[in-house]
């Protein structure tokens, strides 16, 4: 067995120190180690986005880093951000429209509308479906996803 | 002036209301409960080794480097858990002549199919068991494979299930009418092969169980991530020499399933197994890999279809022959025959043609078993029936809509029997077509269609209309001898404060079920909904019944929630007429309070009800005793299914050079009876839709001739995403059963029964003008090139 590694990082806005093998996965960190269950394991693969986290301010695939690359970082998970409210409008958008069903893409789905919104606050549809293009649900369609995104952006606007 | 309203019809309640989740606010702050966030102390984690062969015979297996491996409990294989259980056999008595082989937990002597399990690691985390899977080495005879459902059949096939005498798991044969004298005196008959592929659920949440076993007090509680606690329960105590009572399945969140998580899994029964042994909880999720080679397939038919019709476009025979591939066994408990038998059963049933021939063949081969996921059998009927009748309006010289409006059953013929002995109670498809021809402004995009087809931009536009089996009564499983209940229960509860607690035998994976019943309850008890709690998911804690599967949830829980509520309601307004010296029948619930039903004054809140009940009996008439809670169960009776229909559009643009298909819209009419939550239903209607679209044009599980599966990866097995799907437009129209008072039927599979008809007819009407079709799906850019001559 490889040795561990030591790692401190900042997570939710807390510190955290860890010792952790090479080979431990962001998801199995977060889940296993900070009880941060979340974020989920789908594909494994990074095609489907069910285990979407931010790292320093960007959002990455969490199932395609591991723990170690972590030493330093800021990491924002949804149970983070929903307890900041920095996700609270699109929360409430998603919840209105029923985007949600079994509820197990959700947190990939909410990071990656945000990360969308602060990259470009007046998507059109077409750039709603684009940006949620590698995020997998199989319960809605997508179609009240992008409804909610859109409601999100008009109410954003407003208060802007 | 007739009735006083009934509770559904009160214009302060739920029903009709697209009320959101509430629920839905957990899984939105990422506090969702799944299998896998629970964490108990002494976990074992389970991995698998897989049979890397379509078909192989064992040699022999060595785990001692496995055994000795940093972290591992415990390894085993077949020959530890023999005596420990009794194998299943998937069959159902009422399918005549229906036959499959015994399956076990783990391989002992032969594997028959790629991913099959064959030994199992329990370690203290889940990647030291995948360490020591590594180290267990096999030895493997490898055997022909038998992949091809046709090949299986032939004449002279080896039997897979050397004791089953040949590869035939089951067959059915229907014939009504008089369908050769309707060929013979056709003015058209059109004839085509089609193809469906395999495909598979791809369910976010993969497989995962958590059994815990107490051997202290012989209690083994099981979390599951299931549609159908009761019925696994059920399984467990009956495979694992377990009393009923020692066995709990609990549901939390279930991170979808789609007919996916209804079946006994070997590797799941080989966790429950391990878990009996080490008396301490044992957890297996499946990986996505392995989910692509042990969950359920679904699909895989090559169906013969004619059409016989006279020249104005009245069909007048249909005939089609179904073979399908369903793996080695018939998968336990409810079979792999039903797929098959909805296809036979259901094809063409809309119109009114009577002389209809069908011939069934359900085979046995060397690839993961199929069997029963989201629309069961629907859209294969639906795409075989409405492609035959597309073609045989271009045959005719006759627009699609044309030729539906003649032959569909019309709106006053019911109650109507069809030519394969299915009883419609009550359908609307003639003005469910009238109103999505308007929804989507037919006329209107014929004629953009028109003109962009000559500036060669081909556009295609796609309609299906469908029928849906629903609120299935007991003929469905039970009658067969399957441990699968076709009734479903509700209690209600009065709590001491006035609110209420209900536990139903419905379960949720997302579809509002919970939603559904508090709407309902609360609506009959005259409450708001945040006085409503709803407990599902649970054997110890709710009430005997099937779960939510077969479009059942809202038509046969939400009718037991209602019965429950009422029959509480009595109970309260007998105990408030005592308090209150009035007669019960002139009272009412309204906003929390007892209120006089004449004019709705208020007498006496919940609250003092229920203190009076369980905090102040003394202050109660000797003699009285309060009973502020009521069960109540319902199953359909009359009939056996309650089915539904409706009709669905596709506009679509098709790209001649690559081949690629751009859906542009999408829309859907449908009739589920009363809909208790527009929002919902809606939302399981576009779920159902966009995984249709899957079968229709992405998904399939691609195996080589020897049964080895090529693309098992969520990177290479396609699934729709945002970025492809369309819009989705959904309409209601309502004809409520009259078996229940709720008059609710089911919904959650329409979308993915008529969408493949739809999308195919699109991609057949935008590739007119070429004179080519597509008659298999998936409908790849490939299959789309190759049909144009391209490829």
């Amino acid at each position: 067995m490889t040795d561990t590694v030591v790692i401190r990082l900042t997570v939710n806005g807390a510190p955290v120190e860890r010792r952790v093998p090479p080979r431990l996965n962001l998801v199995d960190f977060l889940r296993d180690e900070l009880g941060l269950t979340g974020t989920h394991w789908s594909c494994e693969h990074g095609a489907c986005g069910a285990c979407t986290v931010r790292v320093n301010g960007e959002i990455v695939r969490g199932c395609l880093m591991f723990a170690v690359q972590l030493d330093g970082a800021h990491v924002e998970t949804v149970e983070g951000l929903a307890e900041s409210g920095a996700l609270a409008d699109l929360q409430a958008a998603f919840h209105a429209r029923n985007a949600v069903q079994c509820g197990f893409c959700t947190a990939g789905m909410l990071l990656t509308a945000d990360a969308l919104l602060r990259r470009d606050p007046n998507p059109s549809r077409e750039a709603i479906r684009a940006a949620l293009s590698g995020n997998y649900c199989r319960c809605t369609g997508y179609h009240a996803i992008v409804d909610a995104i859109a409601d999100a952006v008009r109410e954003r606007a407003k208060r802007s | 002036m007739t009735a006083p309203l009934s509770p559904l019809d009160r214009p302060v309640g739920y029903i009709g209301k697209s009320v959101p989740r509430p629920n839905a606010k957990r899984l939105l702050a990422g506090r969702g409960r799944y299998v896998d966030d629970i964490r108990l102390p002494r976990t074992a984690h389970v991995a698998f080794l897989r049979c890397p062969h379509a078909h192989a015979r064992l040699k022999s297996v060595d785990v001692a480097a496995a055994a000795r491996a940093p972290g591992v409990v415990r390894v085993v294989t077949a020959k530890d858990l023999a005596g420990r259980y009794t194998p299943w056999v998937g069959t159902l008595t009422h399918f005549k002549g229906m036959k499959s082989a015994p399956q076990h937990p783990l391989v002992s002597d032969r594997a028959t199919w790629q991913g099959e399990p064959v030994a199992a690691v329990a370690a203290e985390s889940r990647a030291l068991a995948e360490d020591a899977v590594a180290l267990i080495s096999v030895a493997w005879e490898e055997l022909p494979p038998l992949t091809d459902a046709a090949a299986a059949l032939a004449p002279g096939a080896t039997p897979l299930h050397p004791e089953l005498g040949d590869n035939l798991c089951f067959g059915r044969a229907i014939d009504a009418g008089a369908v050769d004298d309707a060929f013979a005196r056709a003015d058209c008959v059109v004839e085509e092969v089609y193809r469906f592929a395999r495909h598979t659920g791809v369910c976010p949440e993969p497989r995962s169980i958590l059994a815990d076993f107490d051997p202290a007090d012989g209690t083994l509680t099981v979390y599951y991530s299931s549609q159908a606690p009761h019925m696994i329960k059920e399984i467990f105590a009956r495979h694992f020499h377990l009393p009923e009572s020692a066995v709990r399945v609990i549901c939390n969140d279930v991170g979808g399933s789609y007919g996916i998580k209804i079946h006994v899994y070997p590797d799941e029964m080989t966790t429950v197994a391990i878990a009996l042994m080490l008396g301490r909880p044992v957890k297996f999720i499946a990986d996505r890999l392995e989910s692509f080679v042990s969950d359920i397939h679904a699909r895989e038919h090559r169906i013969k279809a004619r059409m016989a019709l006279s020249r104005d476009g009245t069909i007048e025979a249909l005939a089609i022959d179904d073979l399908t591939g369903i793996g080695p066994y018939s998968t336990y408990p409810r079979t792999s025959a039903v797929e098959g038998n909805q296809v036979v059963g259901l094809a063409g049933s809309w119109y009114r043609c009577r002389n209809y021939r069908a011939q069934l063949r359900v085979a046995f081969q060397t690839k993961p078993p199929t069997t029963q996921y989201r629309a069961v059998g629907h859209p294969i009927a639906t795409a075989v029936t409405e492609a035959l009748v597309d073609r045989a309006a271009a045959a005719l010289g006759l627009d699609p809509v044309a030729i539906r409006r003649r032959n569909l059953v019309p709106d006053d013929a019911y109650p109507w029997t069809t030519a394969s002995g299915l009883k419609f109670e009550k359908l609307s498809h003639q003005a469910s077509l009238e109103k999505l021809l308007r929804l989507m402004d037919y006329d209107g995009l014929r004629r953009e269609q028109a003109e962009l087809r000559r500036r060669a931009v081909h556009r295609g536009i796609g309609i299906a209309c469908f029928v849906e089996i629903t609120n299935p009564g007991p003929a469905f499983y039970g009658v067969g001898g399957a441990p699968i209940s076709s009734q479903d229960g509700c209690t209600v509860r009065l709590d001491p404060g006035g609110s209420v607690t209900c536990a139903t035998g419905v379960t949720e994976q997302g579809q509002g079920t919970e939603t559904m019943v508090a709407q309902i309850v609360a609506s009959t008890l005259g409450l708001t909904l945040d006085r409503v709690r709803v407990v599902t998911g649970d054997t110890e804690r709710t009430p005997y019944g099937g779960g939510t599967w077969a479009s059942r949830g809202c038509g046969i829980g939400g009718e037991a929630a209602l019965q429950g509520a009422l029959a509480l309601k009595g109970n309260i307004l007998a105990l408030a007429g005592t308090m209150l010296q009035a007669e019960p029948a002139a009272l009412d619930l309204a906003g929390g309070w007892v209120v006089d039903r004449s004019n709705g004054s208020r007498r006496i809140g919940l609250d003092e009800v229920g203190r009076a009940a369980y905090f102040r009996g003394d202050t109660l008439p000797p003699g009285v005793q309060p009973e502020l809670v009521a069960t109540r169960h319902y199953m359909p009776r009359r009939y056996p299914f309650a089915f539904t229909n409706g009709v669905q559009a596709s506009y679509l643009e098709l790209d001649v050079e690559t081949g690629f298909v751009r859906l542009l819209k999408h829309w859907v009419v449908e009739d589920c009876g009363r809909v208790v939550n527009p929002l919902l239903v809606a939302e399981q209607i576009r779920g159902g839709v966009v995984q249709g679209i899957g079968g229709a044009l992405f998904e399939e599980c691609v195996y080589d001739e020897r049964g080895q599966l090529l693309n098992g990866t969520l990177a290479e097995y396609l699934v729709p995403m945002a970025g492809e799907m369309p819009d989705i437009v959904v309409e209601h129209i309502e004809t409520p059963t009259a078996e229940s008072a709720l008059g609710a039927k089911g919904v959650g599979e329409a979308g993915t029964g008529g969408a493949p008809a739809a999308v195919m007819n699109a991609v057949n009407d935008a590739l007119t003008p070429f004179d080519v079709r597509i008659t298999a799906q998936p409908i790849s850019p490939r299959r789309i090139l190759e049909a144009l001559g391209k490829a």
